[in-house]
């Protein structure tokens, strides 16, 4: 396991979490969880550029997803209450969750309800926001996992640290040693071959599909229009999680709501492609209510919010609520790539984590989240539903130099912070104190600089030179240059 | 260039103006070259980037009115740092939006598209891709973050740097990856910024070149930081100062942290 593994998250931004700068030096330090990230993260990289590349018209889609999911968000309340009735026409049953406790108490209810101690979990990101496992085991219900990478995940006791991916940090050898010990009837010889080591979950899984009979998912989409559920995913374990128990309880944000079925041709292209790196991806499973004699004869959708109506409330934030959850940005992003996802301590990684963190369960939860970015716009680029991504960062960072209460403090002192800017903007403001301060400036070069060099600062900007010399002020400012030209010319 | 000789107003950025005033100068001289008429407005200050990205935006917005106010007699701005360039451009509106300001709001409107990075003027408005340079060395490209993803400015510094004479262009192993600098990023998640910087410089020294050139100092100095800490023998050079060489003296910038050693500049 690697170091940067950690226990099981809190809720969303758990307030016990270091902030991210002191976690994200700890994984740092890594080098088997860099290693595992580089290859992997380089490798989807590189196959979405093709899949994404193969489409004339890729920008289109990018603008049609965005512009559909803004109508969603806009309209939310008649959409939401347009997928119940359809929902319910369908003979499904629908909840309505305003939290996580409320969503784990609904979901623990039903499957009591049904007298059964195991249930099947399909992969949901909004399980893991809400801790719905850890729910169910207090109220001695088992949930097994059926996704490979999220089986992995949990029986090692940890989060995932990819939405996609979730045992993206750990490579082969550390899968073989985990199956080795966690799971029941491993070949003493079993080799770290992928066909392998899938062959032995898929004998651990396929018991458990026989044997449950309730199956919980998580949703991709839901048509408003006709109460279709969408769940896509790679390895069929989600048809087989919808399909085979006698009960599906399905846990959906209510930002997933789409209006109409035809909205699926936009999204059933932008997700495969800038996920996988596929055309399509293998299973598409879509179900309206429940048909007698065909799958499950009890069907209950939740709807969550869990914090999405703050997020909804934030007029630049608000477009994170378009996201897909296809982690492309988390494969692009240079931070992400070296420091994994448990750095961020937070269900949502990388760069959509670092905004929909700190929107659904507000900055207090995760100050230092905005920060963890260097702005540079690589996510925002591969978004397919558009996300400005840095746009909202600055947003978010700006809402956490204004807010009131700070708890933890991104750079050292933040009041010392903010107390330098507010000084240097007074000295930009004039001509003739910034003139002033590149003249007191150059005392540097005397003071702090040997060969034309400094190697060492004081206090918050050590950070800088721990690894990067910075150059001494030249004597001349380009200013005094320009001044100087013009004096010689006459 | 066949209209009379353009006038350009330089926006230098505090940056360059105190720290990197050999860019500002090789600016000058490239264009004067060219037949541009350069003047220099000296209220100009700094265009608040660093406050807006940290989240003091409503801390700056007398920096935006100070530039508006440098520059509103200006027919066209230039300036040799793209993410300056990109803050006025880009984020500018946002600020007038913050400031409830209508007027300011116009005033930054009409300013926005006169206000071009170095490569835009050459290439776009005074149609040169070939602008006399000469410089013998190995040179590689890494194309910042904003230059690329925020002005997109595509290939014109390549186009420029292909035309230089005697130049040898180096290819860059995923040029398009950010250095880690991200302003106080450097310093807020300094261990971050420095493993970002870390694959960077081992990809510039893969390419065995002896220049890293780029369209803005602040990255450069980040580069620079590492070239010149690790003795590497490898210096970053600002785009301007390439293209304003004509000798072939051997390449060199002004501080030594952006470089190692130093040795007479080609540049006048």
């Amino acid at each position: 396991m690697s170091a940067a593994g950690g226990p099981r998250l809190g809720v969303v931004g758990a307030a016990d979490h270091p902030p991210f700068p002191r976690a994200a030096r700890a994984a740092l330090a890594d080098s088997q969880l860099r290693h595992n990230l580089g290859q992997a993260t380089r490798a989807i990289r590189a196959r979405r550029a093709e899949a994404v590349g193969e489409l004339p018209d890729w920008e289109q889609l990018r603008e049609a997803g965005r512009a559909i999911k803004d109508r969603v968000l806009r309209h939310l309340d008649h959409y939401l209450l347009e997928l119940e009735a359809a929902v319910q026409r369908g003979g499904g049953h629908v909840h309505w969750a305003r939290d996580a406790d409320e969503c784990n108490r609904i979901v623990c209810q039903l499957v009591a309800a049904h007298g059964t101690r195991e249930v099947v979990k399909s992969k949901s990101m909004l399980s893991e926001e809400t801790q719905l496992n850890e729910a169910l085991a207090e109220h001695g219900i088992r949930a097994w996992e059926t996704d490979l990478a999220q089986l992995i995940v949990q029986l090692a006791d940890e989060a995932p640290s990819h939405i996609l991916v979730p045992a993206i940090h750990k490579n082969r050898r550390e899968i073989r040693e985990l199956f080795a010990a966690t799971l029941e009837e491993v070949p003493d010889d079993l080799s770290a071959e992928p066909a392998a080591l899938a062959e032995v979950a898929r004998q651990h899984l396929r018991r458990r599909f026989l044997e449950a009979r309730v199956g919980i998912s998580g949703a991709n989409f839901a048509v408003a229009e006709t109460g279709a559920v969408v769940v896509v995913e790679s390895e069929g374990n989600a048809r087989m999680c919808t399909t085979l128990p006698e009960v599906l309880i399905t846990v959906m944000g209510i930002e997933k709501v789409i209006p109409t079925w035809q909205d699926l041709e936009v999204y059933l292209q932008l997700l495969p492609r800038s996920s996988t790196a596929e055309r399509m991806n293998p299973y598409t499973s879509l179900w309206t209510g429940v048909s007698a004699g065909d799958g499950p004869a009890e069907f209950h959708l939740v709807l969550v919010d869990n914090g999405r109506t703050n997020a909804l409330g934030d007029e630049v934030g608000r477009q994170a609520l378009r996201c897909i959850r296809c982690s492309a940005c988390l494969n692009v992003c240079p931070v992400y790539e070296r420091v994994g996802g448990h750095a961020y301590g937070s269900t949502y990684p990388g760069p959509i984590g670092a905004i929909l963190t700190p929107l659904l369960s507000g900055l207090d939860a995760a100050p230092s989240l905005p920060y963890a970015s260097s702005l540079c716009g690589a996510c925002y680029e591969v978004c397919p539903v558009k996300i400005d991504i840095p746009e909202v960062l600055v947003h978010l960072r700006q809402a956490e130099v204004e807010r009131p209460a700070r708890r933890s403090r991104p750079l050292g002192s933040p009041d010392g912070e903010r107390a330098v800017m507010a000084a240097l903007a007074r000295v930009f403001a004039s001509r003739r104190l910034y003139e002033a301060a590149q003249r007191t400036g150059r005392l540097a070069r005397l003071v702090l600089a040997r060969g034309g060099r400094i190697e060492r600062l004081p206090g918050a900007l050590g950070g800088w030179t721990a690894a990067r010399d910075l150059p001494a002020p030249p004597a001349e400012s380009f200013r005094d240059w320009w001044r100087r030209r013009a004096r010689d010319a006459h | 260039m066949s209209s009379p000789a353009p006038r350009v107003s330089l926006f230098i950025t505090c940056f360059n103006d105190t720290l990197f005033p050999q860019t500002g100068r090789a600016t000058v001289t490239l264009l004067e070259r060219l037949g541009v008429r350069v003047d220099f407005p000296l209220e100009q200050t700094c265009c608040g980037q660093m406050h807006f990205n940290t989240g003091y935006a409503r801390q700056m917005v007398p920096l935006a009115r100070r530039f508006a106010r440098a520059f509103a007699d200006s027919e066209l701005i230039v300036s040799p740092s793209a993410s300056c360039v990109a803050m006025v451009r880009c984020h500018y509106p946002r600020v007038a939006e913050l400031a409830g300001d209508e007027e300011l709001r116009r005033q930054l409107e009409a300013l926005r598209p006169r206000v071009l990075e170095l490569s835009e003027l050459l290439i776009d408005r005074l149609g040169v891709e070939d602008v006399g340079a000469v410089f013998p060395h190995r040179v590689t490209y890494h194309p910042t973050c904003h230059s690329l993803r925020l002005l997109e400015l595509g290939d014109r510094p390549l186009r420029l740097l292909r035309a230089v004479a005697g130049i040898e262009l180096l290819e860059l192993r995923e040029a398009d990856e950010c250095c880690g600098f991200g302003g106080t990023f450097a310093v807020k998640n300094a261990d971050t910024s420095i493993a970002m910087l870390s694959d960077k410089v081992r990809r510039i020294l893969d390419t065995g070149a002896e220049v890293c050139v780029a369209a803005d100092n602040s990255c450069l100095m980040h580069i620079g930081g590492a070239l010149s800490r690790g003795r590497v023998g490898v210096r970053a050079m600002h785009l301007a100062e390439v293209l304003a060489a004509t000798g072939p003296g051997r390449p060199r910038s002004g501080g030594a942290a952006r470089g190692t050693g130093g040795a007479r500049r080609g540049v006048a």
